[in-house]
């Protein structure tokens, strides 16, 4: 029993370290280890097209994590007080977002925002007041829309798992002793789930950051981390790419770290 | 403000997000699922079954799926059920979280790099040179259904591990010993006790696990090299190579449909299966 755990952990990481053993590979070839260097990690960080697709990559991992955090939370919160046929759909729509494969949320955002700017491209133009109108395309706003649907239905599961966790009793407490609503939210409920709510930041920037099904189809001129990533197995094996995953997954394992201990202090607190 | 409307402003902000990035767009791939493709590709509105009637053209892509994700479905579960076992019920409880951390963490990390890990592993320079210095030549094992069903296991093995673990986790652990005292073989325990009351963890795991399977596209593409190519492959293909959107929307609702049949037909499957369970209970 013990060895054949030992050998599903070594089917686990056994991939991982061999990534991560051949970033430091001194020479060219994916295949035989040449002697340590740090060469490639050198290479990958001043290659621009890498640097620019890591800045895409930040920046629509970062908005759509704080857009899911931030309405992920009010619509948790506004749950917990909702009956009705409000509750039922926006029970079914979280369902929705998360059931769907990821592959359809992409191809239905890509030909309904298409369909959509296609429709109000002309508007724009014939409302424009001088100068070239903007035209709407596909790039970081479809990306972090996209991201933040999928992020958001996340948060929101994570938040109401913790309310319901949560003695109601205090926020009861805290009404019956004149409190606003919005100061027993800030100073009640607020703290006791902010631990879920960062965790659900986190967890939501992974995501973001690790997507590429959502983004190779709504991403229009541009590129991703893992976009870039695949076009380029697709060319052949480099250690290159080597060292940009281990980088990726060194950061991946510490915010999934960091997440992991907030989720737990909150557990103790609460 | 009342309590009413207040709720209704906090919740503005996600329901319009829900509406305009999932009804509209699903409403729109419906829509275009009875269109007809344009000249130069896009969409032209009809209203015609063309595109379903035209399905059979896809139908290798809709095997491979129906046949390797059940396949890696199970497989998952076979390789991650005595590991959830041993964790739950024999490792030492100090050491239990840590080594159940250490099987999700996995999970969460980028499932392009550790798809990418098996070109290398699988690739001729990995194993099958391995094979070969200790007489095995020739084998093949990078872009066959084999190197996709490997990296959908590996993908995949920590979402099946976590729900079997926790059903085990909550087992009342006196069961085990009442049954092994009235003289039941420990093998006999476990196919009597432990495994029937972990069907729910079990069920649990099949379902996630094989909802993302049915939409796979990353582990064929990297692993099958063309050759191995789920119903996702032909989505990236009809969408952003031959802009056929009209076949593509009937080949994504097709897809959506059939996920949501066998999921229901799962889920009553297993509901029966635990009332007859309850039935045998009783007698």
């Amino acid at each position: 029993m013990r060895i054949y755990a030992a050998f599903v952990y070594l089917f686990l990481y056994i991939p991982i370290g061999v990534i991560a053993l051949f970033s430091f590979n001194a020479g060219r070839h994916a295949s035989q280890f040449q002697g340590f260097s740090t060469q490639w990690y050198g290479k990958a960080l001043s290659n621009p097209f890498v640097m620019e697709a890591l800045q895409t990559s930040l920046i629509v991992a970062l908005v759509s994590a704080t857009c899911a955090s931030v309405f992920g939370t009010m619509a948790a919160v506004a749950l917990q007080g909702t009956k009705g046929p409000l509750r039922t759909a926006f029970d079914l729509l979280i369902y929705v977002a998360v059931m769907i494969p990821g592959i359809v949320i992409g191809i239905a955002t890509l030909i309904g925002l298409v369909t959509l700017f296609d429709q109000l491209n002309p508007v724009l133009a014939a409302i424009w007041p001088g100068g070239p109108p903007p035209q709407l395309s596909m790039g970081y706003g479809s990306l972090i829309a996209a991201h933040t649907l999928f992020t958001m239905a996340l948060v929101i599961i994570i938040i109401r798992a913790r309310l319901a966790g949560m003695d109601r009793a205090l926020a009861e407490a805290s009404s019956d002793l004149y409190a606003t609503p919005m100061g027993t939210f800030r100073q009640v409920t607020l703290p006791l789930i902010f631990p879920a709510i960062l965790a659900g930041f986190l967890l939501s920037f992974t995501f973001s950051f690790d997507d590429f099904i959502i983004a190779f189809f709504v991403a229009g001129s541009e590129t991703t981390l893992p976009i870039y990533v695949f076009s380029s197995i697709r060319r052949g094996v480099t250690p290159e790419i080597n060292a940009i995953g281990t980088m990726v997954l060194a950061a991946s394992l510490l915010l999934l770290i960091a997440a992991q201990v907030l989720l737990r202090t909150g557990r103790r607190r609460g | 403000m009342t309590q009413r409307s207040r709720n209704f402003l906090l919740l503005a902000p996600a329901g319009a997000w829900f509406l305009v990035m999932l009804v509209i767009p699903l409403t729109v791939v419906l829509i275009f699922s009875f269109g007809e493709r344009g000249a130069a590709g896009g969409y032209v509105p009809a209203f015609t079954l063309e595109q379903y009637a035209n399905l059979p053209a896809r139908w290798a892509a809709f095997k491979n799926t129906l046949i390797l994700a059940p396949a890696g479905t199970l497989a998952s579960l076979l390789i991650a059920y005595p590991l959830a076992y041993y964790l739950a019920v024999r490792a030492d409880p100090r050491w239990k979280t840590a080594l159940l951390v250490l099987v999700i963490v996995p999970f969460w990390t980028s499932i392009l790099i550790r798809s990418y890990a098996w070109i290398f592993l699988l690739g001729g320079r990995g194993i099958p040179a391995l094979l070969a210095a200790i007489g095995i030549e020739d084998v093949r094992l990078i872009n066959t259904p084999f190197a996709v069903l490997i990296g959908i296991v590996y993908g995949y093995l920590p979402l099946m591990v976590f729900p079997i673990f926790v059903n085990l986790d909550r087992l009342d652990k006196r069961l085990l010993e009442a049954s092994s005292d009235l003289g039941a073989s420990p093998w006999r325990t476990f196919l009597q006790v432990t495994l029937p009351m972990s069907l729910p963890g079990i069920a649990t795991g099949c379902l996630l696990v094989f909802i993302l399977l049915m939409g796979e596209f990353l582990i064929p593409a990297i692993l099958g090299g063309g050759k191995v190519f789920f119903v996702g492959n032909a989505l990236v293909d009809l969408f952003l190579q031959s802009r056929n959107w009209a076949y593509g929307s009937a080949v994504a609702a097709t897809l959506v449909i059939l996920m949501l049949v066998s999921v229901t037909a799962y889920m009553r499957l297993i509901r029966r299966l635990g009332a007859q369970r309850e039935d045998v209970a009783l007698m």
